[in-house]
């Protein structure tokens, strides 16, 4: 078990895409963390990085206080899930599992039985002769994740573990890696698009975008307290309302409604400057009847989200989305007016938070 | 079904017939002449005597014939499958200014070292090298021969297989001869069978260079030895090449049988599973 850390990490690819940039982060030891953000952000660039797959260009990775830069993969002491799981097609189950401790000369009848050892672990025991080929993908990922345990690393690296899954065993997949994870307590580092997965299972999280880290913390600070607009933006499963407007004495101007100073951003405002308003669909209450610090507009479409609705609201040629319980969804057509909750509403100066 | 439409039918499988019976014939004469005491270059009935397989083994260098050709071709084909297997790896994975233009430059020139218009500088080389007559100066020049084209094939092969195996080897800590040893040699095998298949049957079938390059005639392959297979008179001695036209053809047609059986050919690049 060990830490992560880096120090400046940079990487520019011949031809100077720069992929990752003075990159500073800090994994505790037996920590869960995320790696989110759009294709092309680097983030698996970075986790190859941590792994030696790649080399950096500039800066430090230090795995428990060793410095192993200029350290090959096989090095490091970490081991590492690849999307496509990289089980080898030529070898069993067993084989598969124990080929770290063939490379370490683990003597055959001992990798054997750990082999077999770990894949009773997870579940995999009737299955130790058959080839990957002959696995589903949730019997291929348990493979994977079993022969990153034989290895006994000081940290996992798994990209993007789950994206290979269909949509109900990715669920099901998720609960089980973070419960795995918490029981081996082995700092682990994931990648990631898919913000849902991160908020689900990371103790903490780095989203990212073209090669710079906009915000870390916690699933539950980075989901309420967004750092910026590109966060706020890529968090949350319906998007958050970025509503352009400006400070008008006490209150704020947002898509020609009158709402008030979230509680956040109370005396940090100066009259008449612009910034951006920022208010989750569900950290809105809904009603037909006109309120006061409304958003008020005509209900354009309404969309079933199961044990709730996402009503889109046209205000003044703007789109309000707002989250409506079932039962009390409206009609299209219908003028809605929609609160936001001062205490969680947000306001951007320059795309950064007030 | 109108008349027009079976009268079609009838023209179409009578042309089909007649194209089968077009290459069916040779191979029909190769399995019955050997077996006919006084062939033609009719096909008919044998009377099953085995007199022309002992006059074949009577004869001098037809059976030590079939040896050289053996050791030709498998020579030929261990060392091009070897020396193309890590080429094409290299090739494959070593990003390289220029290296497709390289690539396309040694096919192109791969067709001009064995063909007939290198043939006097190659003598004069293999003169020069001490080379002449011998079975390892001829493996050498038909290795040489068949690389570039191995190579390029070879490569498409090493292309097709994902990277994320090697790399899931080199972060467990193996070393690159391991990697080859462990992942890409396995990964690869259908690809190896192929290229080796290919050389042997590329050697076994090859008159030009080995007519060029022994003089003895004790080492020569079979495919010269069939050439000075006549009578007293200079005809064509049909019992004696019929007879050893089928025992030359016998052992690529196991090979190609075996081969195929074992690992089927597959031809797994182009589409992305």
């Amino acid at each position: 078990m060990a830490a992560i850390e880096l120090r400046g990490l940079t990487k520019v690819y011949p031809g100077g895409v720069k992929a990752l940039d003075a990159l500073d982060l800090d994994i505790p030891d037996g920590e869960f963390f995320a790696l989110l953000g759009p294709s092309g952000c680097g983030k698996t660039t970075l986790l190859r990085t941590i792994a030696g797959l790649e080399i950096a260009t500039g800066g430090a990775v230090v795995i428990g206080d060793r410095d192993v830069t200029g350290v090959q993969p096989g090095g490091r002491d970490v081991a590492m899930v690849f999307q496509d799981y990289a089980l080898f097609p030529h070898m069993d189950v067993t084989e598969n599992i124990a080929y770290p401790l063939r490379i370490k000369k683990v003597a055959k009848s001992a990798r054997r039985a750990k082999a077999v050892e770990v894949g009773t672990r997870l579940g995999l025991e009737h299955l130790m002769d058959r080839r990957p080929g002959q696995l589903s993908g949730g019997q291929q990922q348990r493979v994977a994740l079993a022969r990153v345990m034989a290895t006994q690393a000081q940290a996992f690296l798994f990209d993007e573990p789950l994206s290979n899954l269909d949509a109900r065993l990715r669920l099901e997949a998720r609960t089980f890696l973070k419960k795995l994870q918490r029981e081996l307590g082995v700092t682990t580092v994931f990648v990631t698009h898919d913000q849902a997965e991160a908020l689900a299972m990371a103790d903490r999280m780095a989203v990212m975008e073209s090669g710079h880290i906009r915000q870390i913390g916690t699933p539950a600070e980075v989901f309420q307290r967004p750092a910026n607009t590109f966060v706020a933006g890529f968090i949350g499963s319906t998007p958050m309302n970025l509503l352009d407007g400006a400070v008008r004495g006490d209150t704020l101007d947002v898509a020609g409604c009158k709402v008030g100073v979230p509680s956040s951003a109370e005396g940090r405002l100066s009259d008449g400057e612009k910034i951006v308003y920022g208010v989750r669909p569900e950290y809105m209450s809904y009603s037909a009847e006109p309120a006061e610090g409304a958003l008020g507009g005509k209900v354009a479409i309404v969309e079933n989200l199961g044990a709730s609705h996402l009503v889109t609201l046209d205000v003044n040629d703007v789109i309000v989305q707002a989250v409506v319980p079932e039962g009390s969804e409206p009609s299209l057509g219908d003028d809605g007016y929609a609160v936001p909750r001062r205490d969680r509403a947000l306001v951007y100066r320059d795309g950064e938070l007030v | 079904m109108t008349a027009r439409f079976v009268a079609g039918r009838i023209g179409f499988y009578t042309l089909i017939a007649v194209l089968l019976a077009f290459f069916t014939i040779p191979l029909l004469w190769l399995a019955t002449a050997p077996f006919t005491s006084d062939p033609t270059y009719e096909v008919g009935v044998p009377d099953f005597t085995w007199e022309n397989f002992q006059a074949v083994a009577e004869h001098p260098y037809a059976l030590p014939s079939l040896y050289n050709s053996l050791v030709l071709s498998v020579g030929t084909a261990l060392l091009v499958v070897a020396m193309a297997a890590l080429a094409a790896y290299a090739l494959s994975r070593v990003r390289l200014p220029g290296r497709d233009a390289l690539l396309y430059a040694l096919l192109l020139l791969s067709s001009i070292i064995t063909g007939t218009a290198a043939m006097v500088p190659l003598f004069q080389l293999a003169v020069e090298l001490n080379l002449i007559d011998s079975h390892l100066g001829l493996i050498l020049i038909l290795t040489g021969g068949l690389l570039p084209a191995a190579i390029f094939m070879m490569k498409d092969f090493m292309d097709s297989t994902p990277k994320s195996y090697e790399e899931s080897a080199r972060v467990f800590g193996a070393s690159p001869l391991q990697i080859v040893r462990h992942v890409v040699v396995p990964l690869v095998r259908p690809g190896l069978a192929t290229i080796g298949v290919w050389a042997v049957a590329n050697v076994w079938g090859n008159f030009l260079m080995p007519y060029l390059l022994l003089s003895d005639v004790e080492k020569q392959p079979a495919a010269v030895i069939t050439y000075t297979l006549y009578t007293e008179g200079g005809q064509a001695n049909l019992r004696m090449l019929s007879t050893f036209g089928l025992l030359y053809s016998v052992p690529v047609v196991l090979m190609y049988l075996f081969v195929s059986k074992k690992y089927g050919f597959r031809f797994h690049g182009g589409i992305k599973r």
